[in-house]
């Protein structure tokens, strides 16, 4: 991010060429289909769906899931994926409870520990698939395995709490109210989500991200250390599983160490209702966001209708295939054009 | 091939299962144990994701002390790891143990290798929920269904016998998540056929998942009164709700088992009471049992261990803060 060389003419116009007005358009659909959901649930049960309290519970519930699919888009986006972010940010809520907790490290230096181990198995993650070249897939599935056990070894498979009376800082950054009415977890997800807008658009690291999504031979071959990227974006999407971590044990005001997995599938199924698509090379932080919000309305709504839960997976599942066969559609038109 | 199998699995199921009825005494000592070594208990648990699996091994720890037995306890991180229960059964089976100690995550599942137990003449004490089977010479466990009504009493009486009132539950399939769900209902309906109970609610047992499902209840329902909270996860979540809408001390939320979150809601009123089981007492009774039957004692098919509502009232006397986990 920080180097002065521009970025070689190929790589940009590979950049340029996806980041164009097709994905503008794909956000709008997703975009429509959040609002279409939102007023078809207004209209079901108007005196509770629309209301601010059910609308900041919508928000707060897809903070942790929504931070998780931020990182995991910008490894998408690279044509790889990252299943170990659900139990990832487990192991990284041990690791706050840890710090903070059992070893009286002070709030704010162990939020910044409990980031930087998020970030360390990323960048294994990382070391893993550019230098030692295992398929993201394995990389990271074993790496979701070690985070379960591991979670549940450093926390003796029992929760950690955060005593209210000693931590209650720690619980101030979910549940806090900097503004009234709003949960604080909103507003860091808020805050990450422009952070992760600005490192793929306005950065190098967004850059390249694309281009070696987009052809990963091309892009080394133009001079870009493409291993050396790799292990980055990896290490950033670490970074945001710990945010998620710290957001989701200061929630709870404990670390549930058997908790987390599951959470990727939520955070890949956002990716992909977002309009990023698994075959690398485009994705965007807003379809991001706008996928995870669909998820978090499809759920509050079916629970605020009292649909049987059996078929809210169903109709969730449903959801990402219809956004999915309408995303391909409009591709092979376009390409027809 | 396989439906061969599963077919000589089914004809022997129903083989031991007659046998079973005709002769009540069990089978021999000589499971493994052989000379002055300990016999060794294998106990496969449904995990220890909730403190309540950790109560349950301290009690057996305990008893296993107090008899002079080696254990070990052992279980999945999930409660929704069949799978993976079941490897732990076939590999507790290779150890080849004195009896063993099992709560099933899916009794159907466990059968065919709970039928190679029995072939192997080692005893099988089933605990916490039972199992869908002859096998097992005795269950001990907490009669899930009473326990819910006793909570739905107790609900109808705290909400005054009107209004709505929420059911969430961790799972679907498993016996415990069952008949806490239908004890609860059908004890409202016994005792208070006016209050509407909403369509029950499943969160996984996590709290996270959990409480974002209380909070949409809340939302939900105007004149919602109370909510029960089927396990130690659920429960978390439905305290943080309660907390994150304002609603708690309001909102009657009863909840099940214990765990410091739980002790600590009750303590400060957001949580009316809960009905605790008797973790310990299910550790010491499995490994009781196990003993006996080791000896060739005559079981009885269940043994009930016990549960107790409390609140901020009785949960500092004694008999309470015995089956308490933090």
């Amino acid at each position: 991010m920080s180097t002065k060389t521009n970025p070689p003419a190929a790589v940009l116009a590979v950049a340029e060429k996806t980041g164009g007005w097709r994905e503008r358009v794909q956000q709008l659909f997703a975009l429509a289909g959040l609002v279409l959901i939102f007023i078809v649930f207004s209209i079901a049960r108007p005196q509770i769906f629309p209301s601010w309290s059910n609308v900041t519970a919508i928000l707060f519930s897809a903070t942790v899931v929504g931070l998780l699919a931020l990182g995991v888009t910008l490894v998408i986006i690279t044509s790889g994926i990252d299943l170990s972010v659900g139990t990832g940010m487990t192991l990284t809520a041990v690791m706050a409870a840890t710090f903070i907790v059992n070893w009286h490290i002070p709030i704010w230096l162990g939020v910044i520990m409990t980031l930087l181990f998020g970030a360390l198995i990323g960048l294994i993650n990382g070391v893993n698939v550019a230098v030692f070249g295992l398929p993201p897939f394995i990389a990271t599935l074993a790496m979701m395995l070690v985070a379960q056990g591991l979670a549940l070894v450093i926390s003796n498979a029992a929760p950690i709490y955060f005593d209210p009376e000693n931590f209650s800082a720690y619980l101030w950054l979910s549940t806090g109210k900097l503004v009234p009415g709003l949960p604080n977890a909103v507003l860091v997800f808020a805050l990450a989500a422009v952070v992760a807008f600005i490192l793929l658009n306005k950065t190098l690291l967004g850059r390249y991200d694309i281009s070696i999504g987009s052809n990963e031979e091309a892009t080394a071959l133009s001079g870009i250390n493409t291993k050396k990227w790799t292990m980055i974006i990896y290490a950033v999407a670490g970074l945001f599983t710990g945010l998620a971590g710290v957001m989701i044990s200061a929630r709870l005001g404990s670390a549930q160490p058997s908790t987390g997995a599951g959470y990727e599938l939520q955070a890949i199924a956002a990716v992909v209702i977002g309009g990023t698509s698994l075959s690398g090379g485009k994705g965007t932080i807003v379809g991001t966001v706008i996928g995870a919000l669909i998820i978090a309305v499809i759920n509050n709504g079916l629970q605020i209708m009292s649909v049987r839960q059996e078929w809210q997976n169903v109709i969730l599942g449903l959801v990402i295939l219809v956004v999915v066969f309408i995303d391909q559609f409009r591709a092979r038109q376009a390409a027809t054009t | 091939m396989r439906k061969i199998s599963m077919g000589l699995v089914a004809f022997g199921v129903a083989a031991s299962m007659s046998l079973a009825a005709c002769s009540t005494g069990t089978p021999a000592a000589s499971g493994g144990a052989s000379g002055a070594a300990k016999p060794y208990i294998a106990i496969i648990s449904k995990g220890f994701q909730h403190q309540f699996w950790q109560a349950v091994k301290k009690g057996a720890e305990q008893q296993a002390a107090k008899d002079g037995v080696e254990i070990t306890f052992e279980g999945p991180a999930s409660e929704s790891e069949v799978e993976n229960q079941m490897t732990m059964l076939t590999n507790a089976l290779a150890k080849k143990p004195a009896a063993l100690g099992f709560a099933a995550l899916d009794s159907k599942a466990a059968a065919p290798v709970l039928q190679q137990f029995k072939d192997a003449n080692i005893p099988v004490i089933a605990f916490d929920s039972g199992v869908d089977s002859d096998i097992p010479v005795t269950t001990a466990a907490t009669d899930n269904k009473a326990a819910a009504a006793e909570a739905a009493k107790h609900m109808c009486t705290l909400i005054g016998s009107a209004g709505t009132v929420g059911v969430m539950v961790h799972d679907q399939t498993s016996r415990t998540g069952q008949d806490r769900r239908d004890g609860f209902i059908e004890g409202m309906k016994a005792t208070c056929p006016d209050v509407k109970v909403l369509e029950p609610q499943y969160g996984k047992g996590d709290p996270n998942i959990s409480a974002d499902i209380a909070s949409s209840i809340i939302e939900a329902n105007k004149d919602l009164k109370g909510i029960f909270l089927a396990n130690e996860g659920t429960a978390i979540g439905g305290i943080k709700a309660a907390k994150e809408k304002g609603v708690d001390g309001k909102l009657v939320l009863i909840g099940f088992d214990s765990g410091s979150d739980q002790i600590a809601a009750i303590n400060d009123g957001t949580m009316a009471g809960a009905i605790t089981q008797n973790p310990v007492g299910i550790g010491e009774q499995v490994v009781a049992n196990a003993v006996k039957a080791l000896k060739g004692e005559t079981l009885p098919k269940v043994v009930d261990t016990g549960y107790y509502w409390y609140d901020k009232t009785n949960i500092n006397e004694a008999k309470i803060q015995a089956v308490l986990y933090k």
